[in-house]
């Protein structure tokens, strides 16, 4: 009997998650953060002393190293803001399918705001920051719904495969409606150029601010939904029966993702990989307690954005690589190793 | 202890398109009791038992949990009384076996309330019940079929639910697995008094743990009761369309059923004999 009290009271004590492993890299990635933030300050086609960038953060312009830190603040924080949003989402997205490759990319999901963006600003003379972030909701939200009807066609329901495929094949079909749309329209293809293209460089305050709203909305969504992600991880059935109502989940949490990817691809364009790679590096950290793995990988996704936005400055200098193109270089590799992986289903 | 809950099926049916699966069934679950569903293939006992936790809706009729529609209750409270453990759950790669249980536990936690010490409580009783506590830290999927298993119940248990239904609990599980997951269901029904309603395939095996044996056949309750009363070789050639004979099992003095086919039997060979001189 003593046996089995103590026992016990060691069970108790052992089922402590390993969280102290998990604070330290929370603090790692923290400062990690801070550190590549204070990078994307100082590195660029003009690189400024310690002392120019503190006077710059502080609001003055009197040498040109001044002048470009303050510049450089606000794009850092877009880099920081939309790098979180699109590893959150991306991290909502693949709880949500239970598949390993969804991402707002490969759903099709970035396509569909960027369409949506792209039309607003042909046909409905569009030109507002709030204006795009309700059309790319808008868009994402359409084509996030029609890709996962179109991947659950069928045997076996949305299969990580089919809905990749279904994902890939819209994304062509509406990066060719993009075109379709912008070509003819000369007057305006420059803006819709300077959008796509987009990234975070052209970033001020005042760009950046309309995002916020629904910045944080989403990611309130996304981490209310985490508990309830938990339960849907070990399939609807088991999550109905531990008293989830998975469709509900699945569209709170879906609706958290697209305000997060829709308000990034207003803000900085269509960007690629973040919210593929991101959470499955996180998982490798932290484990699969959403709880953990949401936080993780809006932390980690903005490490990502601005460390590709502080490469994309330094190997092109003194031009620059959109981050975009950055985040592919590292996302397709990661993506074709996801896929050569036999487990691929199981998440 | 447990409390008494009725749990009764009500002229439940339900039909997948034209296909009618369960028709009119009637139904009470006996209260602290060990009942058993079998049937034949697509009999609907999987239907019946998904309907019952309310994975499925009804076309008409109604379950009911102490008096109330179970499709009506809200999800929560209804999962903190009647847990449901689905045939072969699938785990998300790389979790632990602790952080499974524990997943046991959200119907008792809200959105922004803390892991407790009763959630603590529940989870290493549930490991202790199922013989699971070594494994805590272990990835599910490294596990064995019969451990994996025993670690799905470890989770059901931390649900803490006075009633639990279990569907097929010993699929692709060898036959040592088998017999240890229906001890561990019989220890759980005799120490707590949990109401238990399984489907299981093996009619033998139903009918040596089952203290109520329920008979399905095209959607409807054939026969149910006592197993020495529901096993007969009349309700087996009815519902599974085979000849049988059904002796006590000497171990378990219930009924024990040796199916019949065409070949290896005693009288087969003899006609065979028969009909050789002509």
């Amino acid at each position: 009997m003593t046996a089995t009290i103590t026992r016990r009271d060691s069970n108790v004590a052992s089922l402590r998650r390993p969280n102290r492993v998990r604070l330290s890299w929370l603090l790692a990635l923290v400062v990690l953060l801070a550190l590549l933030m204070v990078a994307s300050l100082a590195i660029g086609s003009r690189t400024v002393s310690i002392g120019d960038m503190l006077l710059g953060l502080g609001g003055s312009l009197d040498t040109l190293g001044q002048a470009a830190v303050n510049k450089r603040v606000p794009r850092t924080l877009l880099a920081a803001i939309v790098g979180a949003a699109l590893g959150l989402a991306g991290a909502v997205m693949q709880a949500v399918t239970r598949n390993p490759l969804a991402d707002p990319s490969i759903l099709g999901v970035n396509m569909g705001a960027s369409l949506a963006v792209v039309t607003g600003i042909a046909w409905f003379g569009l030109s507002t920051a709030t204006g795009y972030i309700w059309a790319a909701v808008a868009g994402a939200a359409v084509a996030a719904v029609f890709v996962y009807t179109v991947g659950s066609l069928g045997r076996g329901g949305a299969t990580p495969l089919k809905l990749a495929l279904a994902g890939a094949a819209t994304s062509a079909a509406l990066a060719s409606f993009v075109t379709a749309v912008s070509l003819p329209r000369g007057d305006i293809s420059a803006t819709i150029v300077s959008w796509q293209i987009g990234g975070v460089g052209g970033a001020s305050f005042d760009s950046i601010r309309p995002m916020l709203p629904f910045f944080v909305a989403g990611c309130a969504i996304s981490l209310l939904a985490a508990r309830s992600l938990n339960s849907l991880a070990l399939g609807d059935d088991v999550a109905a029966s531990l008293g989830e109502r998975v469709a509900v989940v699945r569209v709170v949490a879906a609706l958290g993702a697209v305000l997060l990817c829709g308000a990034a691809t207003a803000i900085a364009g269509p960007i690629g990989f973040v919210g593929l790679v991101v959470p499955h590096l996180c998982r490798l950290l932290v484990g699969v307690d959403q709880r953990w793995l949401l936080p993780f990988s809006a932390l980690a996704g903005a490490v990502l954005l601005v460390a590709a936005d502080v490469i994309g400055r330094v190997v092109a200098r003194p031009g620059e690589i959109d981050v975009g193109i950055i985040t592919a270089l590292i996302g397709a590799p990661v993506f074709i190793a996801i896929v050569r992986r036999q487990r691929v289903r199981a998440l | 202890m447990t409390h008494n809950h009725t749990l009764v099926v009500d002229t439940l049916s339900l039909a997948y398109g034209d296909r009618t699966v369960i028709d009119a069934l009637d139904l009470a679950v006996p209260s602290g009791r060990i009942s058993a569903i079998v049937g034949p293939n697509a009999c609907g006992k999987s239907t019946l038992l998904r309907t019952m936790s309310r994975l499925l809706a009804p076309r008409t009729g109604h379950v009911l949990l102490d008096g109330a529609s179970v499709h009506r209750m809200p999800a929560k409270e209804l999962a903190r009384t009647m847990g449901l453990l689905p045939q072969s759950p699938t785990a998300p790669e790389g979790i632990t076996v602790a952080d499974l249980v524990g997943r046991g536990r959200q119907p008792h936690q809200g959105i922004f309330s803390r892991w407790t010490r009763a959630d603590d409580v529940a989870v290493a009783d549930a490991l202790d019940a199922t013989q699971t506590a070594e494994l805590a830290d272990r990835a599910v999927d490294e596990l064995s079929g019969g451990q994996r298993q025993r670690v799905w119940i470890a989770m059901a248990l931390a649900q803490q639910t006075d009633v639990l239904l279990l569907d097929e609990p010993t699929t692709f599980l060898d036959v040592s697995h088998q017999i240890e997951v229906l001890d561990l269901l019989t220890d759980l029904n005799r120490s707590k008094g949990t109401t238990i309603v399984m489907v299981l395939h093996d009619l033998n095996l139903a009918a040596r743990y089952a203290d109520h044996l329920v008979a399905l056949a095209g959607g409807r309750v054939y026969a149910e009761g006592e197993p020495a009363a529901v096993l007969t070789e009349d309700v087996v050639r009815v519902v599974f369309g085979i000849e049988s004979r059904v002796i006590t099992d000497p171990t378990s003095e219930k009924p024990l059923m040796l199916p019949m086919g065409r070949h290896h039997t005693r009288d087969a060979g003899a006609a065979t004999r028969h009909e050789e001189p002509t």
